[in-house]
């Protein structure tokens, strides 16, 4: 008999290192708030186009102090590198955290990086990278990454083979509030790693019983207790591998194979008694799991043990009965996969709403082949190849609607032009008759502007004469050149009647100097105003008329490379869906047919002991023996 | 008798061993066409802002929650200058989306320079069970560089709007 009890040992819990960016109190940029916003929802493609954006843009200005981002942008740093990582874009991941780290001054903020950095690296499984960086930490490190830090490290100690040094590190972490439970199972791993047997028991078993309501912590319990159980199994400590497979919860993920194995424990002693209960549970249950299929089968052998031999045959029957069912919906599954219906169902949107997709999967009826591919499709691999086959379907959903979208901006780029091309030389003709007498307007304000300011430092009454006192005054000069010189009597009385004139003319200037200053000033200030009006609408005009030029000229060099971009890439995805598809039917394909193998096997094996039981209950009854 | 019951596991590791590589193969692949995408995506955005909305005409709104805020927004309508500009009803991932500081834009589009009324509308429930319903409406002006006005919204108290619009 041979179970598979590093399977389950070689697993560690590394489920807490993907954090979620921090979420900054004070948000200050909208477009990095709305990265977040499709971030938390798990459209990390949406959320990695508008943060990248949004960093470029940032990182081109002059004055990257005087932006929005400026204020979040090691945040939004290590959020790129978050949501490429979510998004399964490792290669990427980690860039923009390097910058940050190499650029940092502040003590914190490199170590924090030097933190995600390291974790990036462990998540690509490059463990030497990611001790280097854990290894530049140094000083202050933010309180809330502490222990992230340790528990970090003491995998990466682990993945290199290093259990001792993940021991030391795994022990002090016990009595973490975030890490402890899964520290506490990680150490007793380590230890067994280590060759420290014993020790790695007591750990699990103290691992095997928190007191705990979370699922996550319970499911860990349950781990803890199945692996413990499944160590002694091995080592053929059987009674005492039993109470702790007992304490595997019922109903837990685990319980299953808790069950399989308990029911072997007891076999094993045997004790065929203890092997009937738990076996009998695990029988009705769900016949698709691997366990139950091996019950159905290790239940009517204890019965055939404890010499309950028409039972046992009755056992054989039903087991018969159902591998021939469960042959046949593995034969339909094959089928169907091979008819291309598992991949048009991964891809139903309605199912992918769902955050049990994969699930509700099993409900559909048009997929049989998802009975049996849970265990596969728990697997990293397939989840990888499932996952980017999903995200290859979105981005064809993508590339084909903007597809679509580029006639509309050809037939906009047309109409604007059909409509602005016959008005815009009408429109320039006229602006530009406009424009020469606002530049006429615009000396003339300028030259009263000088006037103002000459006046104010040296008084010019004749500057505020009215229109008809400078025409006198013209006219009075004008007679008064003329009369100079003549010796005429009439021309001297002339010339006094000028000069009479001349002085009254010269007395109101004088006198009223002030007031028509007061008057002028307050005159040029409202035309000065109105200046100020007319220069908006002057630039308002120039925008609008540069916009209805940058409104359809421009666009169709652009316009013509995107389309050449996307149906390059349309090409590129769908050759990538194809092999990634065909991959996943072939993986799953081969997944169903071993199954069906073994199921096969276990009907061959289920023939023979049903007429060997029958036999035997015969047999039996001729002796007069009495059945159970 | 039956001696052994259960076989392990059908040898497969070589099987498993070829599409493991062309699963990394393909994998390698499809984060090269990821970026390619993701680059399209930019390029395009860029494009259809400037062509869709330019900026002497472009006005974009922002929904965003206030910070410990408990209620449930259910919908939210707003209207600028009398004519409806966006209708949301939020999913459930959309409200623990804003929720935990996502900022949602609403609504791009386009309006003259000038003042103009906006007006928006929240419909939600409090964390008592009441249902609620509120509307403001605000003046805006808008200049020759692109308008973008943040709605942040709060549960109604008394005496005090529950929506704040301001400049960002």
């Amino acid at each position: 008999m041979c179970r598979a009890p590093f399977s389950l040992i070689g697993l560690l819990l590394f489920t807490c290192l993907a954090t979620s960016p921090c979420h900054s109190d004070e948000l200050q940029d909208l477009y990095f708030g709305e990265a977040l916003y499709y971030a938390r929802q798990g459209y990390f493609f949406e959320a990695l186009e508008r943060l990248d954006t949004e960093i470029k843009q940032h990182d081109a200005l002059d004055e990257p102090e005087l932006d929005s981002l400026y204020y979040h942008i090691d945040d939004a740093e290590f959020s790129l590198g978050d949501f490429e990582l979510r998004y399964r874009m490792h290669h990427r991941a980690g860039r923009a955290i390097k910058a940050v780290f190499e650029g940092a001054a502040d003590e914190i903020v490199r170590n924090d990086a030097a933190f995600r950095l390291a974790r990036i690296h462990f998540q690509k499984n490059q463990m030497a990278d990611a001790m280097r960086a854990l290894g530049r930490i140094d000083g202050k490190i933010p309180e809330s990454i502490r222990d992230d830090i340790e528990f970090l490290r003491a995998n990466i100690h682990l993945a290199q083979d290093r259990p001792s040094a993940a021991i030391d590190i795994l022990k002090r972490l016990q009595d973490s509030d975030s890490f402890g439970d899964f520290a506490a199972y990680n150490l007793g791993i380590a230890l067994l790693q280590d060759g420290q047997r014993q020790a790695a028991l007591h750990q699990l078993d103290m691992a095997g019983q928190i007191g705990t309501d979370d699922p996550a912590e319970l499911a860990i319990r349950d781990k803890s207790n199945l692996v413990l159980g499944t160590i002694l199994f091995e080592a053929g400590e059987y009674d005492k591998a039993k109470p702790f497979l007992d304490r595997v919860r019922l109903e837990g993920p685990f319980s299953n194979q808790a069950l399989l194995s308990a029911g072997w424990a007891g076999l094993s002693t045997e004790n065929f008694e203890r092997a009937v209960v738990p076996w009998s549970i695990l029988a009705n249950r769900e016949v698709t799991d691997r366990a139950t299929q091996e019950a159905m089968l290790a239940l009517p052998y204890a019965y055939g043990k404890l010499n309950v031999h028409g039972r046992a045959a009755v056992y054989y029957g039903r087991a018969l009965d159902s591998f021939g069912v469960e042959v046949n919906k593995l034969n339909a599954s094959i089928d169907s996969i091979r008819e291309g219906r598992f991949l048009k169902a991964l891809i139903r949107e309605e199912i992918r709403q769902d955050k049990d997709w994969v699930v509700r999967l099993r409900s559909l009826p048009e997929t049989p082949e998802t009975y049996y591919l849970m265990e596969l499709l728990a697997t990293h691999d397939f989840q990888t190849g499932l996952q980017n086959y999903l995200d290859l379907a979105d981005l064809r959903k993508k590339l084909l609607a903007w597809q679509a979208s580029f006639h509309a901006f050809d037939d906009m780029v047309d109409i604007r032009h059909d409509h602005y091309e016959p008005l815009l030389p009408d429109v320039d003709q006229y602006f530009r008759e406009l424009d020469s007498r606002m530049r006429l307007r615009i000396e003339q304000h300028k030259l009263l502007v000088r006037r103002l300011n000459d006046m104010l430092t040296t008084p010019r009454p004749e500057f505020l004469a009215t229109r008809e006192e400078q025409a006198n005054l013209a006219l009075i000069e004008h007679l008064e050149t003329q009369l100079q010189g003549s010796a005429s009597p009439l021309a001297a009385t002339l010339l006094r009647r000028i000069r009479r004139l001349k002085g009254a003319l010269t007395w109101t200037l004088e006198t009223e100097y002030h007031e028509r200053l007061t008057k002028f000033d307050k005159h040029l200030r409202g035309l000065t105003e109105a200046m100020a009006v007319l220069h908006d609408q002057y630039k308002q005009y120039v925008r609008a008329r540069q916009a209805a030029t940058h409104s359809y000229v421009g666009y169709e060099t652009p316009i013509i490379r995107l389309r050449a971009r996307v149906r390059d890439s349309v090409a590129k995805v769908d050759l990538l869906m194809a092999r990634q598809g065909h991959l996943l039917e072939v993986v799953a394909i081969n997944e169903l047919v071993a199954r069906r193998e073994r199921l096969e096997n276990y009907q061959d094996k289920a023939r023979f002991a049903l007429a060997d039981s029958y036999d035997r209950a015969t047999q039996a009854q001729a002796r007069g023996a009495p059945q159970q | 008798m039956i001696v052994l019951l259960i076989g392990g596991p059908l040898d497969q590791s070589s099987a498993q061993d070829i599409s493991k590589d062309e699963m990394r193969s393909l994998d390698e692949q499809v984060q090269e066409i990821k970026s390619d995408v993701l680059s399209i995506a930019s390029e395009l955005s860029n494009l259809e802002e400037r062509l869709l909305y330019p900026s002497n005409t472009q006005i974009a709104l922002f929904v965003s929650i206030a910070e410990n805020e408990t209620f449930r927004l259910d919908a939210v309508q707003i209207r600028i200058n009398g004519e409806l500009a966006a209708h949301h009803i939020y999913s459930f991932k959309e409200l623990e989306a804003l929720q935990k500081g996502g900022v949602q834009r609403i609504y791009t589009g386009n309006v003259g320079t000038g003042d103009h009324e906006l007006s928006v509308s929240v419909i939600g429930k409090l964390k008592n069970g009441k249902d609620f319903t509120e509307s403001d409406s605000f003046m805006f002006a808008k200049g020759v560089e692109p308008k973008i006005l943040g709605i942040t919204l709060a549960g109604p108290e008394f005496g005090k709007s529950g929506i704040q619009v301001g400049d960002w």
